[in-house]
């Protein structure tokens, strides 16, 4: 309990520090910018590059546009929750083709030397370039009754972030169990399955929590990314494009959007840690790191 | 009755490349349903490469490994033997109780057996009040003891012990031989235990299989008369050191070997 005591206050500590840099940062910063050798270094710290934090904050509580009844918070909010949904199915996609693999690459060597240097490259393809590809292709798709939903597609590029990490790390805790566990576990004859689920599994959950955590906000980038390139309605992603076009008359209003984003991050951790409490409170404390 | 059988056995790693290692050649040894036989020799000599082979984890390049009337693949799948290693291998993630009913479990057994059992394991070993603590929460010395009470909770007519004393400190290890001869004794189960520690071996043995390397094999097999009861004044005894003296010159012999191959690979 003290434990979590202390880490919540860390955690309001550093909220304030930023807040503080960057209040502290718009007194003494150049309002017009620095320039060092003729290159802008320093950024301006005037209220239209650098709003107050309390205009920002205050921001949430006036209408989106001009004579609406609409306040920025509520729209804030549910493009939020929108995204979350979306990184929620991206990640929970992810986490079932990454554990797939994993299994199947340390059950067959040969799937893993074929097939790990193409997970790899695929980490190198630009998620951009991708994102109007996926909107293409699931348009195409017709499975019986099923049509693609536009959102599906961020969903997947989400997926495409996530499953990586997730498939590696899981990999390498499968891998993890001591040879004389696997050993004992033959000497008692045990299947495969038996081995994988009593011993290879329950011996990679220290990997696989730092894994998912990495998954998490790969889904999260990967959605919002594909909010913004393809253009989907809905998201935070969208909203912070939109909002951000309007940055030299209403400075604050991208920023409340920006925060969005973050909240929808920090939620997906926030999940996935608490799998990781859940998982590892009867491990040895060394270990859960 | 012979609880073990093993004839003509040998172990060759690598046959036929530049790396072959004649890990053992012609291996024979009987040992009877209650006895208490230690393997010792020194690194190399194939002590544990015996032991996977009865234990049906290495098959052996030729002759027949027989175990409680079986083959040794038939045994395996039947756990006529349970097995314990140097390292506890206790499951962090499983709590006392759940790491004795494993071997249990893989066999099938349902719950409310399984618990049972593993209390009444539990007892055996003198742990009861530790049945819900996690492995790591207990010293190297009690992980032994679950360690030893999961081989033997299917009770099986076979134990198979790799060293598994090495990593304790001295004291805990002759607590650990008086209670391991003790809890074979009341569930008559006979033992195959590899050790580098001549007074274990002795301590504990009925038969003391003397082991060489290079290539590895048995030199020696001496049996030891201690008598069914063994006590720690048992340790002070004559016959005690005297069967000492007899292993370590019986070794002594497979050193001056070694020293000798040593020699001739130097002049290679």
């Amino acid at each position: 309990m003290r434990r979590i005591a202390y880490r919540s206050s860390m955690f309001v500590v550093a909220i304030a520090s930023v807040v503080a840099l960057w209040e502290f940062y718009k007194i003494v910063g150049p309002q017009d910018g620095g320039k060092l050798f003729g290159v802008s270094i320093l950024p301006r710290a005037n209220n239209t590059a650098m709003p107050h934090v309390w205009t920002m904050l205050s921001r949430y509580n006036r209408p989106e546009v001009r004579g609406s009844d609409t306040k920025i918070w509520s729209v804030v909010l549910s493009g939020t929750l929108f995204s979350l949904r979306l990184s929620l199915v991206g990640f929970f996609l992810g986490t079932t083709i990454g554990v797939g693999l994993a299994v199947l690459m340390s059950r067959f060597k040969v799937v893993q030397r074929g097939l790990l240097p193409y997970l790899v490259m695929s980490q190198t393809v630009p998620l951009i370039a991708l994102a109007p590809l996926v909107v293409s292709w699931g348009g195409k798709l017709e499975i019986g009754s099923f049509v693609w939903p536009r959102w599906l597609s961020a969903s997947i590029l989400g997926t495409f972030l996530a499953f990586f990490p997730i498939a590696v790390g899981t990999l390498r805790g499968l891998a993890s169990a001591p040879a004389a566990a696997v050993e004992l576990m033959d000497s008692y004859a045990a299947s495969w399955k038996q081995i994988l689920f009593k011993l290879r599994f329950p011996a990679a959950v220290p990997f696989m929590v730092p894994a998912f955590k990495l998954g998490a906000s790969g889904a999260v980038v990967g959605v919002v990314v594909a909010e913004i390139s393809t253009g989907l309605k809905g998201g935070i992603g969208r909203l912070i494009i939109e909002y951000a076009r309007e940055a030299t008359g209403d400075p604050a209003k991208v920023f409340t959007a920006v925060f969005g984003a973050a909240a929808l991050g920090i939620t997906m951790s926030g999940l996935v840690a608490l799998s990781d409490v859940l998982l590892m409170r009867n491990r040895p404390k060394e270990t859960s790191a | 009755m012979s609880a073990l059988e093993v004839v003509g056995a040998s172990k060759i790693f690598n046959q036929g490349t530049a790396k072959q290692v004649d890990a053992l050649v012609d291996v024979n040894l009987t040992v009877n349903s209650g006895q208490f036989v230690s393997l010792i020799g020194p690194s190399g000599c194939g002590k544990s490469t015996l032991l996977r082979l009865i234990a049906n984890l290495l098959e052996p390049t030729s002759g027949s490994v027989r175990v409680n009337k079986k083959t040794a693949a038939q045994a395996r799948l039947d756990q006529d033997y349970g097995m314990a290693f140097q390292q506890a291998g206790l499951f962090d993630w499983r709590t006392v109780s759940k790491n004795i009913e494993l071997p249990l479990e893989l066999k099938g057994w349902d719950k409310a057996k399984r618990e049972a059992r593993a209390k009444e394991m539990l007892e055996l070993v003198k742990l009861p009040e530790f049945a819900d603590l996690y492995p790591w929460q207990l010293s190297g010395g009690m992980q032994q003891r679950i360690a030893i009470a999961r081989a033997l909770a299917a009770h099986p007519p076979l134990l198979l012990m790799d060293e598994p004393f090495g990593a304790l400190d001295e004291m805990t290890r002759e607590y650990m031989q008086g209670e391991l001869l003790r809890i074979c004794g009341e569930t008559a189960t006979t033992v195959v235990f590899v050790t580098h520690s001549i007074p274990e071996a002795v301590y504990l043995s009925n038969r003391v299989v003397v082991m060489s390397p290079r290539p590895g094999r048995i030199t020696a097999v001496i049996d030891v008369d201690l008598g069914s009861k063994r006590n720690e004044d048992t340790r002070a005894a004559d016959g005690f050191f005297r069967s000492i003296t007899t292993v370590r010159e019986a070794l002594r012999g497979t050193h001056a070997e070694h020293a000798a191959a040593n020699a001739i690979r130097g002049v290679e």
